[in-house]
């Protein structure tokens, strides 16, 4: 027999139903009985945030980190349009999240009620699905239905607005969870089409300067393994993009670093001057291409995504296939050893071979310098590569890392070499400063013994700084590393480059604060470092036994000269970059 | 090149906001429109005519299909097909230009749907040139509202549209 629950109690049971073990939320009037109903239970954990923006970047950050959607619980009107960032983020980096949204009662929808928004309305492009919520009776099938859709083909956000009438504690229901759903307009891609498959392993097997290029489809499609696989059995060179680190093993021969605006040398070259590029669950970004008119002029492409629509979107794919990365690449992979095995001459080796050492004097002409403890900043003082490194040695490159948007993303994309999917964790597609603490926080609630760095930067720390407080209520011991430049550094480095280094509104003007005492007055711990030779000593401190239990901030005061490098020239390109540093030229890309 | 496609839907509340947002969010233009429930109540057909070269066509209908409530899209142009639109037209008609306006409406097979003593409402279907071609035969000045319904269109021969 169903039991009879409220609406209200329906939709915590069935959250429970669906596996659900937190909740990031923040109550207020429109969610009240559905607050009461998770007072009265124990199997989820709320979490209590401080502000409804930074809830869905923890939900975000726990659904990066798992695989697993995250959920967010807030209010109508301002909290839901304090959620929508979040949710904007989510959708750009085609994240799992469900967020739940107060509204006022079905029969006051449209007359302007206090804290009334039409939140359907306002999330409805940055959303994969939404749902307004009639009647209490379609809860179960709602959540059921929300779950499925914001986890698969390519995963993405889904709200849920509940009218406060629904959850009427009064009114019972028989309540009874759905088993499966199915949706007859929506039915994602399972497996490649075998042709296409042929196609591919044909084109692979007869290139002479290949490349794979990897996305964020790879790590949210849990295809990393079979992509290592394949990537190993050809030999040939894999770069990720700034969503895909960590889709290839970020310390192997075989890996270009990673390519675009900000990639590595021998990325972009090698992307410039191949005959194959192999796209694996990436989309041709902007950030990526570079002047899509001027993008690897000899090059057939393969495109490899679960989404159609990405597929020819940007740059038109030779041969493209829909499906899931993990299934297709197992597939190419096990038709690639069948044909190697018949005829181990099938691969150009001599052609393959005549690449890689192109490659290589590429990667040592003006590859990236992995241990920078030579060099030394204006003034002698530290330089943000050095502290990315240093955490990169004191957590063995064992960390999630979670980051925010500017200079120090970048820095840390480029000297933190992840050697497994899932561990680094930023907004690549909206690029939403603060974002790196409550996701941090996500990732840490999933993962409560691993270790969590948030690398940020003083600006982007300063968007979400509110969440100290969560973290001291939840003894959450993540690890901030503020990369400080006392400046909004990327903005300032294109003044620098582009704009006859007039720093419009980049600075502060002395008005920053002691983040020392500002973080330890939520009661965490705090270190300042200014010099390289404290660097090592302090990060093995934080990383080390010592404080395995406490959040440790360390505000790293670094050289506010120092710009990224490599960097697109703009409108060239991808083998058009600027290598260092030349104040003044106008050629750079224009759009930040 | 002037592209037809009729789109199934979930006839459920939101849905047509959502194909409508797409077009303005993804910078796609509608120029017509039409809709309005099937023989299976649970579905609404659009016909929706737009302007794009193959490969905008091909983002559309990939872009439509990714909304979870859209269940299928076929572009009407690829094949044969047959188009309506339906208009009424409501012009002046007084002394000598009444007998004009009604013996055009003839020759165009409009129907004159409501008679008042200065106007005459006219119903014409047909392809859109055709409406077009009709509204220039009328003296301009003469011509008081103009309704169009839209483009509605259907493949040519047995083959339908359905789940
Ligand atoms: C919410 C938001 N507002 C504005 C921007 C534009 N923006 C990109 S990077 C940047 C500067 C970030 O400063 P900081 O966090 O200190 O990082 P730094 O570049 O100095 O390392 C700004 C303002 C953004 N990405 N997100
Ligand atoms: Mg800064």
């Amino acid at each position: 027999m169903s039991e009879r629950l409220s609406g209200g109690e329906m939709l915590i049971r069935a959250l429970q139903d669906e596996g659900v073990e937190h909740v990031f939320g923040y109550p207020g009037g429109a969610v009240l009985h559905i607050y009461d109903a998770i007072f009265k239970q124990q199997r989820i954990e709320h979490i209590l945030v401080r502000h409804e923006q930074a809830a869905t970047h923890m939900a975000d950050g726990y659904a990066r980190s798992t695989g697993k959607p995250g959920v967010v619980l807030v209010t109508s009107g301002p909290g839901a349009t304090n959620a929508v960032t979040g949710i904007a983020t989510a959708y750009m980096d085609s994240t799992p999240i469900v967020v739940i949204s107060g509204q006022v009662p079905n029969e006051v929808i449209g007359t302007d009620a206090f804290q009334e928004t039409d939140m359907v309305g306002v999330s409805r492009p940055v959303v994969k699905h939404s749902y307004l919520v009639r009647d209490a009776s379609e809860l179960p099938q709602v959540v059921k239905e929300a779950f499925y859709i914001a986890r698969s083909g390519r995963p993405g956000p889904v709200v849920i607005d509940v009218p406060k009438d629904t959850t009427d504690p009064n009114m019972l229901f028989d309540y009874e969870y759905p088993a499966s759903v199915s949706l007859r307009s929506y039915a994602p891609a399972t497996r490649g089409h075998s042709g296409q498959v042929k196609k591919a392993v044909n084109a692979l097997l007869g290139a002479k300067r290949p490349v794979i290029y990897t996305g964020g489809g790879v790590i949210q499609g849990d295809a990393a393994a079979p992509l290592t696989q394949l990537a190993r059995r050809l030999g040939f060179p894999v770069t990720n993009t700034l969503m895909g680190l960590g889709g290839f093993p970020g310390d192997d021969d075989q890996f270009l670093g990673m390519l675009g605006m900000h990639g590595t040398f021998e990325a972009n070259m090698a992307m410039h001057h191949a005959d194959l590029i192999f796209a694996v669950g990436a989309r041709f970004d902007d950030r990526v291409t570079n002047n899509p008119g001027k993008f690897a002029p000899d090059a057939k492409i393969v495109h490899l995504d679960i989404d159609p629509a990405s597929i020819s979107k940007i740059i038109n794919a030779d041969i493209p296939i829909v499906g899931p990365a993990a299934v297709v690449l197992a597939e190419i992979d096990a038709v690639v050893e069948r044909r190697l095995e018949a005829d181990p001459d099938r691969l150009d080796r001599d052609a393959l071979a005549a690449w890689w050492t192109r490659i290589r004097e590429w990667r040592d002409a003006h590859g990236l310098d992995h241990d920078q403890r030579h060099r030394c900043g204006l003034n002698g003082t530290l330089l943000p590569q050095q502290v990315v490194q240093a955490v990169y040695r004191a957590t063995e490159g064992q960390a999630f890392v979670t980051s925010d948007v500017g200079q120090h993303q970048m820095f840390a994309a480029q000297y933190y070499k992840f050697d497994a999917p899932r561990r680094w964790i930023n907004s690549g597609g909206l690029g939403t400063m603060g974002f790196g603490l409550p996701a941090a926080m996500g990732v840490q609630f999933a993962h409560p013994a691993a270790a969590v760095a948030c690398i940020t930067g003083e600006g982007s720390f300063m968007m979400n700084m509110q969440e100290l407080s969560t973290c001291m209520q939840y003894a959450l011991p993540i690890k901030i590393i503020n990369l400080n430049n006392q400046a909004l550094g990327m903005v300032k480095q294109w003044q620098d480059m582009q704009y006859g280094g007039r720093h419009s509104h980049s600075t502060y003007r002395d008005a920053l604060p002691d983040f020392k005492a500002l973080t330890e007055s939520f009661g965490h711990v705090a270190y300042r470092i200014d010099t390289l030779a404290e660097l090592d000593d302090v990060m093995a401190d934080v990383f080390g036994p010592k404080h395995t239990d406490d959040l440790v901030f360390v505000d790293a005061h670094i050289d506010p000269e120092e710009h990224v490098y490599p960097m697109a020239v703009k409108g060239g390109a991808m083998n058009d970059m600027v290598l260092e540093r030349v104040d003044g030229r106008d050629d750079i890309r224009e759009d930040l | 090149m002037r592209r037809l496609l009729a789109i199934l839907l979930e006839n459920e509340a939101g849905a047509l906001s959502r194909v409508i947002g797409l077009f303005a969010q993804r910078n796609y233009n509608i120029e017509t429109l039409s809709v309005a429930p099937t023989e299976d109540p649970t579905l609404s057909r659009l016909t929706l005519s737009t302007e794009g070269d193959e490969n905008r066509i091909e983002q559309i209908t990939k872009h439509l299909n990714r909304l979870i409530e859209v269940v299928k899209v076929v572009d009407l142009t690829d094949g044969d097909h047959i188009e309506r639109e339906l208009m009424m037209i409501k012009v002046r008609a007084t002394g000598e230009t009444r007998d004009e306006v009604k013996r055009a409406s003839e020759i165009f097979r409009g129907q004159i749907i409501d008679v008042a003593r200065d106007a005459y409402t006219i119903q014409l279907t047909g392809t859109s040139d055709k409406l077009d071609a009709f509204i220039r035969a009328m003296d301009e000045a003469d011509i008081l509202e103009v309704v169009r319904s839209g483009v509605s269109g259907v493949g040519r021969g047995e083959k339908i549209l359905s789940l």
